[in-house]
């Protein structure tokens, strides 16, 4: 085949790829403010979204908190500045580690579950049953996944930044010397409202990334078990692909560089 | 004496994917309360025809009518009175795996048409005792069941909401022969029961000529022959005749690719 033909089609399926997830994501946003709503759907949704990933984010944020004390340390010793753990710490995690953490396990765990969950809706045609029932698809099923999602999301990342801090401060205090009073106003004093409220803006982002890449590579799955499998993996690339990308742009508007 | 107004109707419907054209101008009347079965080989665009109907798919050309009323490209709220007078048996039951058996025969009540859940599930358990299961099913999970089941629960969930139409994809698909006609009974007398119009597609024989009033059948995007089921063995078409009778040789050939 041409050289040039080659290109032109992998850009066509690239727009054609956009085009749908852009109407994809309209649909769903029109969905949001119109009834039927399902409020006992939202919450199992926030069940499974976010209260069953509590672990997981948990003991990451436990092991980054951890060992991002000690590598500062080691770090800071370079110049003798070992004493700024706390502060640096608690920047890191509050401003970057904690949404992004929280984001992409959540993003392993959860859309390639939903993608998998409605792959397989699709190729048994339960989602055209839906439709024959007088039932939105988007609405009954990706709209509580969305919203679980952009709620779920921000609590994570609060909890997560929290054990965090907790894994700098035992490291700190059991292994580094630190003494724990002292630690902790530190990092009290020294952490900002907008170092954590960015954080759990950009996690909110990145909750409504993860939802809808779950939800779009299910719909739009091909038949078979190879279809749905597929789907779980492009969801699971693409949104943390989206994460790490919308990660770098949020930071760029938040804090205005 | 003015015609009665056809129940479906279908005018010069035409659906293709990419290069591939499916239906190539079909059209296709179906009279209130009559049993119309679609046949023809797989692949042949007949899932492509009732999904245009139900409005999953959208037809690139043509007219199709639901009650005299143009439905081709009804979308979102403007759809939903038209839905629910919608049943649908699925090919490979499509039960909801989340829900329990009882749950997914009310769901068009409670979510399509806003019944209170203890009422709809009374009906629920009315509905698969029509259809023969007795209500200790109503709790199992659809997973639990055996394919004829699930065919049975498909089928009473079609009809839970008292639709006036009903269609059937390849309801006898994947049954042993004597389940066979034991749901080719039930879709009789179910569909009898609730005064519905019954559009089904199938591709085995038995089963259509036991529900159906009319066969039309498609091939090559088109519908070639359409006529009572008494008269289907003298059609005098040799793609019909082939077909009913299951020859290899013939003027229809198998595409070998979807």
């Amino acid at each position: 085949m041409n050289f040039f033909a080659i290109i032109g089609r992998a850009i066509l399926t690239l727009l054609a790829q956009i085009g749908r997830v852009a109407r994809f994501t309209g649909q769903t946003l029109a969905a949001i403010f119109s009834p039927p709503f399902y409020g006992r759907l939202l919450g199992q949704q926030i069940m499974r979204i976010g209260y069953f990933s509590l672990p997981v984010v948990g003991l990451t944020a436990l092991s980054t908190g951890a060992v991002l004390a000690l590598q500062i340390y080691l770090g800071g010793n370079r110049y003798g500045a070992e004493a700024i753990v706390p502060q640096i710490v608690v920047l890191g995690i509050t401003r970057e580690l904690g949404p992004v953490i929280a984001g992409l396990m959540v993003a392993g765990r959860v859309a390639a579950a939903i993608a998998a969950e409605l792959g397989t809706m699709k190729v048994t045609e339960q989602i055209d049953a839906l439709t024959t029932l007088a039932t939105n698809p988007i609405k009954y099923l990706v709209v509580p996944r969305l919203l679980a999602a952009v709620i779920s999301l921000p609590f994570l990342t609060a909890a997560g930044d929290s054990i965090g801090v907790l894994g700098g401060y035992l490291v700190s205090t059991y292994n580094l010397g630190f003494t724990g009073s002292i630690y902790l106003k530190n990092t009290v004093d020294f952490a900002k409202n907008e170092d954590i409220t960015s954080g759990l803006i950009k996690a909110a982002v990145f909750g409504f990334i993860i939802a809808l890449m779950g939800c779009y590579n299910g719909f739009y799955s091909k038949g078979g078990a190879q279809g749905v499998g597929a789907a779980t993996t492009n969801a699971v690339v693409s949104s943390c692909i989206l994460i790490l990308a919308a990660d770098f742009v949020l930071t760029a508007i938040l804090f205005h560089t | 004496m003015t015609a009665p107004v056809p129940k479906i109707e279908l005018i010069g419907v035409k659906k293709r994917f990419g290069p591939k054209v499916v239906l190539d101008g079909i059209d296709l009347t179906v009279q209130k309360q009559s049993s119309t079965v679609i046949i023809g080989g797989s692949g042949t665009g007949k899932s492509v025809a009732i999904k245009s109907i139900l409005g999953i798919l959208t037809p690139d050309e043509g007219t199709i009518r639901i009650d005299g009323q143009d439905v081709t490209r009804l979308k979102g709220a403007a759809r939903d009175p038209l839905m629910k007078k919608f049943g649908m048996l699925f090919q490979g039951g499509a039960l909801f795996d989340s829900l329990p058996v009882w749950e997914n025969v009310a769901f068009g009540l409670i979510q399509g048409h806003g019944v209170a859940r203890a009422k709809a599930k009374d009906i629920a358990i009315e509905k698969l005792a029509k259809v023969g299961l007795t209500s200790d099913v109503a709790y199992l999970s659809p997973s639990e069941l055996s394919g004829g089941m699930q065919k049975r629960v498909g089928l009473a969930r079609a009809i839970a909401a008292d639709p006036e139409i009903i269609f059937f994809d390849e309801p006898t698909t994947g049954l042993d022969p004597i389940m066979a006609d034991i749901i080719n009974d039930l879709i009789i007398s179910t569909v009898k029961d609730v005064g519905a119009t019954a559009l089904s597609i199938t591709h085995d024989m038995t089963s259509a000529r036991k529900i159906s009033d009319r066969i039309a059948m498609l091939y090559g995007g088109k519908i070639i022959w359409e006529g009572p089921t008494s008269e289907i063995d003298r059609s005098g078409n040799p793609y019909v005749e082939q077909f009913i009778h299951g020859r290899a040789e013939g003027p229809i050939k198998m595409a070998v690719k979807a």
